[in-house]
């Protein structure tokens, strides 16, 4: 025990915790509650019945369809966006992880898409993917030698790579920026001895630098992974789910529920079943990736 | 390749990587541009087929709407939100990781349960803190809001400032003591100076989490409070969005983003490695 906790002022540790505390209960632990309660009800807009419903939602959320396509698009989305980004931000990391003039400015630059909203690089791409005053079908069309009128937020074939693209966009110079200070820390004698004795760029990747880069690059994945499976902002911006419920993730299928057709009690047992999801996952993860310590 | 000398080689390999560097910031940036450049363009120059790459001349007629019909005031509230959200997540986050550190309070699993709060998705609250804001009558509140961002940031604050306070040596806080410091004193004078680069990196990441969020503020603000983000999205139509009102607020909410991190920089790059490393 150090010196300095042996004698703690009476109460002072408890008085430094006591805001932060009461704000997350406040925010965060009586929500839960609440809705803990509310999900073994069934009040909707046209009922109010406060009675014990038992597992009625819960037993509905398995019939719902449309509920299952949400959380498939979402897998489907996080599937797809998460690699490219793992693998582009990586070779990205490589690319600058040598001095070279100009280096600071290059990063600077890409760094920008990370540090708009979300809810703007959504419109943002909204504008770009516009069949007629956008410039993609523009530039796509001087490749195809012919006027290109691809309807990318509208035709279900084409929005999911419309969605995906702009994911990547936003967040692969985050995991670049992260990997980059990892690789920048790795013991550069190590990489070159190995070198030296003739080993090949992937035998020294994957035996001393992955090693070396793992948990930053798990927390990363981690991050990453929870922010694609609640994602919602762009997604709003560029097709609110659309066309149909094509692109309906579980966040935004939460919310139609919720606050479009006011189904209170039902909304709740979703709620609960991301965070079973969640927890289940975060903590298989969290194992496997040899975070706890 | 063998052929050629060590140091043309070593030209060749970089002459590649400026080559995939600049292709990699023209994909990167250009959507930027885009939308920078949609704001200053005219209506004509919007809606021109095929589209104009750039504007015949730089022209701010649509901030000025933004500005005259009272839209640019959502700009205002979005920094109102942040920077007080903010200053309150780093005043409470700070003390309460202090207490953590030092002290043990709570041991491992209060650390873990304040740490698994960042991982509980907004949707899954969103719709009960709706109710219960009906019920005090915050939504639509400065108030209300900047108490949800400042609960919200708090795992993220303390997470972070765990780190940093771990790597203060004691000895600096006993001899503090010793001469006849409070406790609070010792925070004032001896830790919060000590953590100061970890508390702006720290302190900027947190207003961008509050400056970016949309889906409380779409929930919980009317007509009084609207963010920014909300605004944005005002602007989209069934069968036409105002380009020009989207490009133009889009920027207006950008800018201060950009501004703050330019003027961050060097702490953001230490506050990215450390915490990444220290996880």
């Amino acid at each position: 025990m150090p010196a300095i906790a042996v004698h703690p002022d009476r109460n002072f540790k408890y008085w430094l915790l006591t805001p932060a505390i009461f704000l997350l209960l406040l925010v965060g632990l009586f929500p839960l509650i609440y809705s803990l309660i509310v999900s073994f009800m069934r009040i909707d807009m046209m009922d109010t019945d406060t009675s014990f419903a038992g597992l009625y939602n819960y037993a509905n959320l398995f019939k719902d369809s449309r509920l299952w396509w949400s959380l498939a698009h979402t897998l489907l989305i996080t599937a797809i966006a998460l690699p490219i980004e793992l693998l582009l931000g990586l070779a990205m990391a490589y690319l600058f992880l040598e001095k070279m003039p100009g280096r600071q400015i290059f990063i600077a630059l890409l760094v920008l898409p990370t540090i708009i909203s979300p809810i703007v690089a959504g419109a943002t791409w909204r504008l770009l993917f516009d069949n007629k005053y956008g410039p993609i079908n523009q530039i796509l069309g001087w490749f195809a030698g012919e006027r290109v009128n691809a309807l990318w937020t509208i035709n279900p074939t084409l929005v999911y790579p419309a969605i995906i693209f702009c994911e990547i966009w936003q967040w692969t110079p985050f995991m670049f920026l992260i990997l980059l200070a990892a690789l920048s820390n790795v013991d550069k004698s190590q990489t070159e001895a190995a070198e030296i004795d003739g080993a090949r760029f992937w035998r020294s990747f994957r035996y001393i630098v992955l090693p070396a880069i793992w948990p930053v690059m798990a927390i990363a994945i981690l991050i990453r992974g929870l922010d694609l499976f609640r994602i919602f902002d762009i997604i709003w911006a560029l097709t609110q789910g659309g066309p149909g419920t094509k692109t309906e993730t579980i966040s935004i299928y939460a919310y139609v529920q919720g606050f479009k057709q006011f189904e209170t009690s039902y909304t709740a047992a979703i709620a609960f079943l991301v965070i079973a999801i969640l927890t289940i996952v975060c903590t298989w993860a969290i194992r496997r990736m040899g975070l706890a310590k | 390749m063998s052929a050629l000398p060590f140091h043309r080689r070593k030209d060749v390999r970089l002459a590649w990587r400026y080559l995939i560097a600049v292709l990699l910031v023209i994909v990167f940036v250009f959507p930027v541009y885009w939308l920078f450049i949609i704001s200053f363009k005219t209506p004509d120059e919007i809606f021109a087929f095929p589209p104009v790459w750039y504007p015949a001349s730089i022209q701010f007629n649509n901030y000025a709407v933004l500005f005259k019909d009272g839209d640019a005031w959502s700009v205002w509230n979005s920094l109102v939100l942040a920077s007080v959200s903010t200053f309150f997540a780093m005043i409470f986050g700070t003390i309460a990781a202090y207490s953590l550190v030092r002290f043990k309070t709570g041991g491992e699993n209060l650390a873990v349960w304040i740490i698994s709060q960042r991982m509980m998705p907004p949707v899954a609250i969103v719709f009960p803190l709706f109710l219960l804001y009906v019920y005090f009558g915050w939504v639509d509140t400065y108030h209300g809001l900047i108490i949800l961002y400042t609960a919200f940031s708090l795992p993220y604050v303390i997470w972070m400032m765990r780190g940093y306070i771990e790597d203060i040596p004691l000895e600096l806080e006993e001899s503090a003591l010793v001469d006849g410091c409070t406790r609070w004193e010792v925070l004032w004078k001896v830790v919060l100076p000590m953590a100061r680069s970890g508390l702006f990196a720290t302190a900027v990441f947190t207003f961008i989490f509050a400056w970016n969020d949309f889906l409380f503020a779409l929930v919980l603000t009317r007509t009084e409070v609207t963010t920014y983000t909300v605004q944005v999205t005002h602007y989209f139509g069934g069968q036409s969005n105002f380009w020009a009102k989207i490009a133009a607020m889009s920027v207006l909410g950008t800018i201060p983003v950009f501004f703050t991190v330019a003027v961050m920089q060097r702490y953001l790059v230490r506050g990215i490695s450390m915490g990444a490393v220290k996880g």
